[in-house]
């Protein structure tokens, strides 16, 4: 028989697959996303306190929807008495929520993958700052609690929160209608939306804070939007761009540790480590943006990058050559000085240390790099390979002292101290 | 976390070990089905088996191999396809398993698969040996 524990279990798997669908689909009903989310939280209320009796049903979605419909009707029936203005709008959601039905499965699947999609696209406004997107996003589109995410971004949990009524206030102050952007408008907000699925990625991957250097339920959930994504929007190269290179970079995420959670450079890796389904996976996506004339898109050209690395065996058998060519396409459609960087580094396993040095030494003055552990890392790196160990030593010191990451830090100056003294 | 779906058809398909292509109909229901899991972003890969009347058995027994054509008289149990999925938790697993549009008889059976962090240290090490990594699948 279930218990009240195995209920709990049961119902936040539902929510899970669940409450993305039931949000936009209730979010293109009222208009208002914040609303939506509230709903459906209160959906969640009854489920808990009806399924540990009666079970689960058996299609637990359509009984969410009914569920947040009904009190989506009270809630508008209580404000009609309160201003003209809200009674028109209860009328009107009163008859789409009636026309609507209860059936989630009646819907068309197009239906449910634009609402989907339109809810994406709101949870990535421009309107909201890039902490809101990346916790909005997280939380509808994630199904994670408040309490989750603040755990994932070593974060209190008031201020996520808070960060969540201030996001749906400002997505309802600025009238942010719910709905998946069309033709060059759609073009302009995607990146916007793929760069917070990385962000959440990145945190993930190499954590900027904290005792561990990475937090594989954040890659996780980034992984799924991933995939969603793909789904949602598969005509669109750069989806499939960010998925190949997030897949790729994933396959390595069991080979960069050490037993002690220390990080493992990639050169240094385990390769039997690396896993092959996500290897495969990341490799069909980049194909895929290529096939969709994408090949040239910032993601996957850092997909591409990925790739050379996943297909060598061994890393004598790397292609620098082509991942120094790959840096230098990433330079020309996506510019910055940390790509300049990994070029740089790229070019010195191609061309020799001597070559990339002198390309990290014209970032030395790059104010944006002033405070990046990597850039004294790798000049300490180049430097040791050309045998001036005094300099890489204070190389590696100063980038101990800069990274946030206590296992990074130990490691760099590890290497400080391998230079002697 | 990753999950194995094991697919286990049961009825006449269990008794006789043979199948061929299934009908039309199934097999639009399982396409919906997978489908669902794409669209969750949990499907990381998917097959279908032929029947083990075409397959065989290597068994190991008392230092000797013994090769057997299928179908398997004394067999239980056959698998008849899988999933690999993604998911958060074994809860999310059994869901999407009791979601498949299963037959009279059919059962899923959900199955984690190890991650090397679930190994002691020992065996860690052990698996480390390899020299150079399996050969990849190509994209194409």
């Amino acid at each position: 028989m279930a218990t009240a524990g195995d209920a709990r279990g049961a119902i936040d798997a539902v929510w899970r697959i669940e409450s993305p669908r039931l949000i936009a689909g209730l979010a293109r009903l009222t208009g208002d996303v914040g609303l939506a989310e509230d709903l459906a939280q209160d959906a969640l209320l009854a489920a808990l306190e009806k399924w540990p009796q009666s079970g689960v049903p058996d299609n637990p979605g359509a009984w969410l929807m009914a569920t947040a419909k009904h009190r989506a009707i009270d809630l508008f029936r209580r404000n009609e008495r309160l201003e003209r203005k809200q009674e028109e709008l209860a009328r009107d959601v009163g008859i789409a929520l009636a026309m609507d039905g209860a059936d989630l499965d009646a819907a068309l699947d197009d239906e449910i993958g634009d609402d989907l999609l339109a809810l994406v696209f709101t949870c990535c406004h421009p309107v909201l700052s890039t902490d809101a997107r990346v916790t909005l996003t997280l939380r509808l589109l994630g199904g994670l609690s408040t309490e989750e995410i603040a755990r994932s971004f070593l974060t209190a949990e008031p201020t996520i929160a808070q960060r969540i009524v201030r996001a749906k206030r400002t997505l309802g102050a600025t009238h942010v209608p719910f709905e998946v952007p069309r033709g060059e408008e759609l073009t302009e907000r995607l990146p916007a939306v793929l760069e917070v699925v990385y962000l959440i990625f990145n945190e993930g991957y190499a954590a900027t804070a904290g005792e561990d250097w990475m937090r594989p339920g954040l890659t996780a959930e980034a992984l799924r939007l991933g995939r969603i994504l793909t789904a949602l929007a598969p005509d669109k190269p750069e989806v499939h761009g960010l998925l190949a290179l997030m897949e790729i970079q994933a396959s390595r995420m069991r080979a960069r540790t050490d037993a002690a959670g220390d990080p493992i450079l990639l050169l240094d890796q385990d390769r039997s480590r690396w896993d092959p389904l996500l290897i495969h996976r990341g490799l069909a996506a980049l194909d895929r943006a290529q096939q969709l004339g994408g090949g040239l898109g910032p993601y996957a050209l850092q997909a591409a990058i990925a790739a050379c690395h996943a297909r060598a065996r061994t890393p004598e058998e790397t292609d620098w050559v082509t991942i120094a060519a790959l840096y230098d396409a990433l330079a020309q459609v996506a510019p910055s000085p940390v790509v300049e960087l990994n070029r740089a580094v790229a070019v010195s396993m191609a061309f020799g240390p001597a070559a990339g040095l002198e390309l990290v030494d014209q970032l030395v003055d790059e104010p944006s790099l002033e405070r990046y552990h990597l850039l004294p890392s790798v000049r300490g790196d180049l430097l040791v390979k050309l045998g001036r160990t005094d300099e890489a030593r204070a190389e590696f010191e100063r980038a101990a002292s800069l990274t946030q990451n206590a296992r990074e830090r130990e490691l760099l100056l590890e290497r400080a101290a391998a230079c002697g003294g | 976390m990753r999950f194995m779906m094991l697919m286990l058809p049961g009825g006449e398909l269990q008794e006789t070990g043979d199948w061929g292509p299934p009908p039309a109909e199934d097999v639009g229901q399982m396409t919906k089905y997978n489908e669902e899991l794409t669209k969750a972003g949990v499907l990381l890969a998917l097959d279908g088996l032929q029947p083990p009347s075409k397959g065989a058995r290597v068994s190991f027994a008392d230092g000797a191999k013994k090769i057997t054509d299928g179908p398997f008289a004394e067999a239980k149990e056959i698998v008849g396809g899988y999933w690999i999925i993604d998911v958060k938790s074994k809860d999310e697993a059994v869901e999407w398993a009791s979601r498949c549009p299963g037959g009279e008889g059919d059962v899923v059976e959900v199955r984690q698969v190890f991650e090397m962090s679930d190994f002691p240290t020992d065996v860690q090490a052990a698996a480390e040996l390899s020299e150079a990594p399996p050969e990849q699948t190509q994209s194409r």
